[in-house]
């Protein structure tokens, strides 16, 4: 049937709306199918690990050494993709495309994410296995405009939330990893111009796609990301220097594509920067959490970049969306963590006994229960309804912010109560839950590397 | 179809309509009757007539009447999504909360028992009762969030029920043309016995005991009943006569995940009017609330704000779920409870933080600061307390029964 409607478009038929999501839908199932959910996944091997560890204990190795990304194709301008227009009506209804992707990533997340979650914490890196077939998947086509080779009809930050948050039900950590690119090819479909899209795209919905970030956060206490200190200076040749250090960047030494927030006169901005670019040094940063993303800072000496290489135009709106979209995101993967952190303490208080019955049977385990579960939901709304603004073209500056405040707050107090429940059990590394402590703790800080 | 959790669009004029009355008619009360405890604000009768009216016109309900069954529901989608009465009402009750929630609850017709004879009256009482101001009396002096236990009851007498018992915190008791009661027709059968009575208020058995004089919503009077050989018509019993342990109890139970996101909506209504006067206070202090600007950049007062419009935020959109939830006839319980339970508690911290935020402005009887955190508390009581509510959560979802969690 795939097959069918792909020809059907080849030939210039025109098909439903509905043809056209199911046709998109139906891809991602192909791509499930054929992909390895079968083979069993061998964890990355141990010459890897030795060269992660090898450089976390010192020293500061250069950029990935890139691909040559090269203009594919001539575009007059770039590639936007439709608002939604919506009925107007309340209504927390998956469409049926977004319900087949929620349902392929969230497979995904339990039979190869969790597993081999805490191997992936222990030795800060995801294996190649797992990102290779999350690509297969789509994960970075769905920010990609259809017409350049993207996935869905409709890019949507909804969407977006629904798989984001899929996924961090399996495991935050590897999440962050398997997003990290996707979050530089939606910033590329938003707001590339055609030169940038037409070079960069490409790869982002081929077999190999470039592992890639978005680096915003930097080293420093009360982090503004409206505030900089990494800085851009324009050239005589109308291209730039940047200077300055940013941390906690996913898989950056792999990387091969960042997109890099900079202060430009004044006000901030996002330049696409390719790894091979002279003067990048990346220094493994393993943090309290989301290790399995390989964080680490990344520093920029007199980093020279074409006069392309500014995205989204210094436009001081452009850079506040994506500072918003990224807050969302994090939301999501916390609306993610949270419920699988609910979903493990239900049964655990049910089945953990003590003074002779069900802890579960006292109130102060019970009233906790359901406040995880009023506080996980009110996240999870917050950050549909600020998606969802998003998509319909509408401002969503407070609604992000509410997104942001609430996984700052409920987020971590989630991870906490969580650990508090399973007692001395949650606090080994033989129970999930303190792995999700430590992750919820990066949701509300963060800025950048997640973008819905 | 698509996911969007805004107001929908075809409801914008009701909760506009019902903003415009909260504004120009409660609003410019609110004082008036916080300090005439007991007092009918006759200006209602008016409101009564306009309401009325906007009923008729938008087919949408702003008061507690519409919630329940409702064959008026329209689909908004061909996919079979529908915004219907719960949701509407839920919505406009923010508003008129927002202008005053005492009179809200004490506005003629729109009663909990109107709800309750929405929700279980068949066609005949629905005609018979059609018009009438019905107050609700479950709660007694033994019996409060413990509501299975009630110990008035209904004894069975030809085509009558004598009903003898006494019932306590009755809204718009004084004030209603009818009472819902609630009696037990067979003690020996425990919960499954208690039915719901509809009580003429001029029935010579249920005197006045009282009225209440309470810490807030003075405005709607509170009132206590002794039932003293109060014969009702067998025809004013709701729903079943029979009595079924199997079902019977969990029927009666079932108008409140109806009511609940009601209620959550005045708390929400309250809460919004402490953050509205909070923020032009603070604006007018010289204070911009930026919602980029990470928190700790911005000084703890405008912070503080963030943290308040946000989890009134979470509580919205919990509620609005519930409601939605119950226009498309999903099992929405635990939802109703999560907005209950998220509103409720909210509200009296959202109205209290406030209070503070705004120093001796808000203190002073000078600012109606103080009067919403008095207001605000009883939502987070009444239609179920915060911790029935929490309970409710984890049974359902830790499956356990009332015995097992107590």
């Amino acid at each position: 049937m795939a097959e069918t409607l792909t020809k059907k478009s080849e030939n210039g038929v025109k098909k439903t709306p509905a043809e056209k999501g199911m046709g998109a839908g139906l891809r991602f199932l192909n791509n499930l199918a054929s992909s390895s959910t079968i083979d069993k996944l061998k964890l990355r091997k141990s010459t890897e690990k030795v060269v992660y560890h090898g450089s976390k204990n010192g020293f500061k190795a250069v950029g990935a050494v890139g691909r040559t990304f090269a203009s594919k194709s001539k575009q007059d301008k770039p590639a936007r993709q439709p608002k939604v227009g919506g009925t107007g009506a309340f209504d927390l209804t998956p469409t049926d495309e977004q319900q087949m992707l929620v349902e392929a990533f969230g497979e995904f997340a339990t039979n190869e994410l969790l597993p081999i979650a805490t191997e992936a914490s222990n030795n800060c890196v995801t294996p190649s296995e797992v990102l290779k077939h999350s690509t297969e998947l789509g994960v970075t086509m769905i920010g990609v405009p259809e017409e350049l080779g993207g996935a869905v009809e409709q890019r949507s930050a909804v969407t977006s939330v629904l798989i984001s948050e899929a996924l961090a039900k399996g495991d935050l950590g590897l999440a962050v990893a398997v997003l990290a690119p996707a979050a530089v090819s939606t910033a590329i479909g938003l707001w590339g111009d055609a030169d940038q899209q037409s070079t960069y795209l490409p790869e982002f919905v081929g077999e190999d796609v470039p592992a890639a970030a978005l680096a915003v956060i930097e080293p420093k206490p009360l982090f503004d990301p409206f505030k900089l200190d990494t800085k851009a200076t324009k050239n005589a040749d109308g291209g730039y220097t940047l200077n300055g250090v940013k941390s906690l960047v996913p898989r950056a030494a792999e990387a091969e594509l960042f997109v890099i927030a900079a202060e430009l006169d004044g006000k901030p901005a996002m330049f696409i920067v390719e790894s091979k670019a002279g003067g990048i040094g990346v220094t493994p940063e393993p943090a309290m959490g989301i290790r399995p993303a390989a964080t680490a800072t990344l520093s920029l000496e007199n980093v020279a970049l074409e006069a392309g290489s500014l995205l989204g135009g210094a436009d001081p709106e452009v850079y506040a969306e994506m500072v918003r979209l990224s807050r969302i995101a994090w939301g999501a993967v916390t609306a993610g963590t949270g419920r699988a952190a609910l979903d493990y303490v239900i049964p655990y208080v049910n089945e953990r006994k003590a003074f002779g019955e069900p802890i579960s049977h006292r109130q102060a385990v019970a009233f906790t229960v359901s406040n995880i579960a009023i506080e996980l939901d009110g996240i999870r709304l917050a950050t549909l309804r600020a998606a969802a603004l998003a998509d319909q073209g509408k401002d969503f500056a407070r609604e992000s912010a509410i997104v942001r405040q609430l996984t700052q707050k409920y987020g971590m107090e989630i991870g906490s109560n969580a650990v508090q429940m399973l007692g001395g059990h949650g606090y080994t590394q033989e129970y999930p839950v303190e792995r999700w402590y430590r992750d919820l703790r990066a949701a509300g800080l963060m800025e950048g590397v997640l973008l819905v | 179809m698509s996911i969007n959790l805004e107001d929908p669009k075809k409801f914008k004029p009701l909760i506009g309509q019902a903003h415009m009355v909260a504004e120009e008619l409660l609003r410019p009360n609110s004082r008036k009757y916080d300090n005439f405890d007991h007092e009918y604000p006759v200006e209602l009768d008016m409101l009564r007539a306009l309401i009325d009216g906007m009923e008729e016109g938008a087919g949408q309900a702003a008061g507690a009447t519409g919630v329940g069954q409702s064959d008026t529901m329209k689909q908004d989608d061909k996919d079979g999504n529908k915004n219907g009465t719960n949701l509407s009402t839920m919505l406009s009750v923010i508003e008129m909360c927002w202008g005053d929630c005492g009179l809200l609850l004490t506005m003629p017709g729109q009663g909990l028992g109107n709800s309750a004879i929405a929700a279980v009256a068949n066609e005949e009482q629905l005609k018979r009762f059609k018009g009438k101001w019905a107050a609700m009396a479950i709660t007694e002096p033994e019996a409060g969030s413990d509501s299975a236990a009630i110990r008035t009851t209904a004894v069975k007498d030809g085509d009558h029920y004598i009903l003898n018992g006494e019932k306590i915190y009755v809204t718009s008791g004084e004030r209603a043309d009818l009472v819902v009661v609630w009696a037990n027709v067979d003690p020996s059968a425990g919960r499954a016995g208690i039915k719901s009575f509809v009580v003429e208020r001029s029935n010579p058995g249920m005197k006045l005991d009282r009225l209440e004089h309470k810490l807030g919503i003075r405005a709607s009077d509170t009132a206590a009943f002794i039932l003293q050989d109060c014969k009702v018509h067998k025809d004013n019993l709701l729903g079943d006569p029979e009595v079924r342990t199997d079902k019977g109890f969990g029927g009666v139970m079932q108008t409140f995940d109806n009511t609940r996101p009601l209620v959550a909506g005045m708390a929400l209504g309250v809460a919004r009017a402490a953050l509205d006067e909070t923020r032009t206070l603070l604006e007018e202090a010289g204070f911009t609330i930026d919602y980029d600007k990470p928190t700790a950049h911005q000084p703890g007062a405008v912070a503080e704000f963030l943290e308040l419009e946000s989890d009134w935020e979470a509580a919205k959109l919990l509620t609005m779920q519930a409601a939605w939830m119950a226009d498309n006839r999903k099992p929405n319980s635990v939802q109703a409870s999560m907005g209950k339970a998220k509103a409720g508690r909210c509200g009296t911290d959202i109205t209290l933080r406030c209070v503070k935020l705004a120093g001796a402005v808000g203190y002073s009887e000078n600012s109606l600061l103080e009067k919403w955190s008095r207001d605000s508390k009883i939502l987070d009581i009444f239609e179920g307390t915060q911790q029935i509510q929490l309970l409710i959560i984890a049974r359902q979802l830790l499956g356990k029964s009332s015995s097992e969690l107590k």
